[in-house]
């Protein structure tokens, strides 16, 4: 009885959390989508400084990340595709890996590390400084102020940042193709431009935008919950991350399932 | 608000209207009642410093006040409209027309002083910035911190941030103005400072202050009366000589800092030793003996 009562503790616990996360997210996209037609206006300077540090920022170490894992991918599929005499087909291989999946993915990742924990951080030592509770009082909703920025920023850069990483990945396999596959850089580039459906890319985009209303959702919601104390922002932060690389992949089945079963009409 | 309905209004303390009403206020966190039943009245124009020991429920009354907490029955009425049953807009509203400083001043750590004080205006008025620029400087001047504008918080001393969040707290010419110990951490010649801003505060704007204390020195200073709060109750209330003069017991231990009675009981070693003292909600615990 005892694990059956944690297991069905758990799922409501796990429930509550996501409908917390839906429900933050739903604000901030009315304070982003909604409230500028009402008279309050986005915070355009802040969305925009947002933006350079949750995108532009990370565009070296996801560039250096990304480029390598083309490579790595290239160099895994090749060593199966050589058994076949296929190995040509490894620039297809890495090109529908990363547009559709990888670069969405690992972007994503990149941006839990670096945003989502720095959400979280940011927030939650606001919130032991009674930051919060001073904006509060000075009539200024937090949501509106800290979070819809960041929902802003975040849903306009990881499609961006995507595209950025599944370029990089293509050229990482491109290494490869070129130095051990007889490609010439134009024949692996026109293999992979031909391999890449519309499909595709969009789906990827797609998932990366929803991946960014997550990442934001989960850092702002554990930065909000962060208890009193040094020690508490820490482990906000911890949670953060976890949390969001978890719900991430969540979200990745979801829509990987969605867009499995809108393809078989 | 014109300053010589005030004046004719000062001396006669039947016609001054409240500023601010409470009654029977509760307030709650979760099963456990903070506070049981607060009323009193602060009338226009006067500093209301609200006294107790930690626990007594203190903060959580101001906290209410200011809207952070939520009643759980009871009245709050500041404005003409009682805080305890309306809409966030509205709360907002009346938000608008009061200030408050934190206990740990709550500066903006990412911006600057003047980006700090400047913010209620950007936020809520549409003044050109060289406007909003003049008059942040007027609010900074008030308290004594002209030309610091362009400082980052971290930059500041514990006084002068205090400074600071006053400063903040006056950016929209409130009518009420809250603090939350505006002497903790700070040593005894900053805290008279603080002290001190608060009395020219009083004597330029006439403003109603809220003042939440544990400092006696302070208190007896600032204070037009004084409320005595002890386990979210109200113990009792008055102008600062009437309570100086109580002859309550509550009033009188706190006001000459007499402790608690358990502490000076000679201990019981053997009891302390083999009590079973773990919560009841711990596994294995029977709860207090």
């Amino acid at each position: 009885m005892e694990l059956v009562s944690q297991i069905g503790g758990g799922v409501t616990n796990g429930l509550a959390y996501v409908g917390s996360l839906a429900t933050l997210a739903g604000r901030a996209a009315w304070y982003t989508f909604v409230a500028p037609f009402r008279g309050k206006p986005l915070r355009m300077a802040r969305a925009f400084s947002q933006a350079m540090d949750v995108g532009v920022r990370a565009l070296p170490i996801l560039s250096l990340i990304t480029f390598f894992f083309g490579l790595i991918l290239a160099l895994q599929s090749a060593y199966e595709l050589r058994k076949f005499g296929a190995i040509d087909l490894v620039a297809t291989a890495v090109a529908v890996s990363m547009t559709r999946e990888l670069g969405p993915l690992i972007t994503a990742i990149v941006v839990i590390g670096r945003s989502g924990s720095a959400f979280a951080a940011e927030i939650g030592t606001m919130k032991v400084t009674e930051e919060i509770d001073a904006l509060e009082t000075m009539a200024i909703n937090p949501v509106a102020f800290l979070v819809a920025p960041k929902f802003v920023a975040m849903i306009v850069m990881l499609p961006c940042l995507t595209i950025w990483a599944n370029t990089m990945g293509i050229l990482g396999g491109g290494v490869f193709g070129v130095l051990q596959a007889d490609f010439t850089i134009g024949r692996y580039v026109r293999a992979s431009v031909d391999a890449l459906i519309l499909r595709d890319i969009i789906t990827g985009l797609v998932k990366s935008v929803m991946f960014g209303m997550t990442i934001t959702a989960v850092g702002c919601l554990e930065g909000l919950k962060t208890g009193a104390g040094a020690e508490q922002v820490g482990k906000s932060t911890t949670r953060a991350v976890v949390m969001s690389i978890f719900m991430v992949v969540l979200v990745d089945l979801v829509f990987t399932m969605l867009f499995f079963f809108l393809g078989n009409d | 608000m014109a300053s010589n309905e005030l004046e004719m209004n000062r001396g006669d303390g039947s016609d001054l209207e409240p500023m601010v009403s409470l009654r029977d206020l509760r307030v709650s966190y979760g099963d456990r009642e903070i506070l049981h039943g607060i009323s009193f009245d602060v009338l226009r124009g006067e500093t209301m410093v609200i006294l107790g020991g930690s626990g007594s429920g203190k903060s959580t009354l101001l906290r209410t006040l200011v809207g952070l907490e939520r009643a759980t029955s009871g009245e709050v009425w500041i404005r003409g409209k009682n805080i305890a049953a309306i809409s966030q807009e509205e709360m907002d509203e009346i938000r608008k027309h009061i200030g408050m400083s934190f206990q740990g001043s709550a500066l903006f750590g990412s911006m600057t002083v003047g980006e700090n004080v400047a913010l209620p205006l950007r936020e809520h008025t549409k003044l050109e910035n060289s406007t909003i620029e003049i008059m942040l400087r007027l609010k900074l001047e008030q308290v004594g911190l002209a030309g610091f504008e362009y400082y980052m918080p971290s930059q500041l001393s514990g006084g002068m941030m205090k400074r600071a969040a006053v400063a903040r707290a006056l950016a929209m010419d409130p009518e009420i103005l809250f603090f939350d110990e505006p002497s903790a951490g700070l040593d005894p010649i900053i805290a008279a400072g603080i002290d001190q801003l608060i009395l020219e505060l009083k004597k330029a704007f006439h403003m109603t202050i809220i003042v939440v204390t544990h400092e006696l020195a302070s208190a007896f200073l600032i204070a037009d009366r004084m409320v005595l709060i002890d386990k979210g109750n109200v113990v009792a209330i008055g102008t600062t000589s009437e309570m100086r003069a109580s002859k309550q017991p509550r009033v009188r231990q706190f006001l000459d800092r007499i402790a608690e009675p358990e502490v000076a009981r000679e201990l019981d070693y053997l009891q302390m030793l083999t009590e079973d003292r773990r919560p009841a909600n711990m596994p294995g615990g029977k709860g207090r003996a």
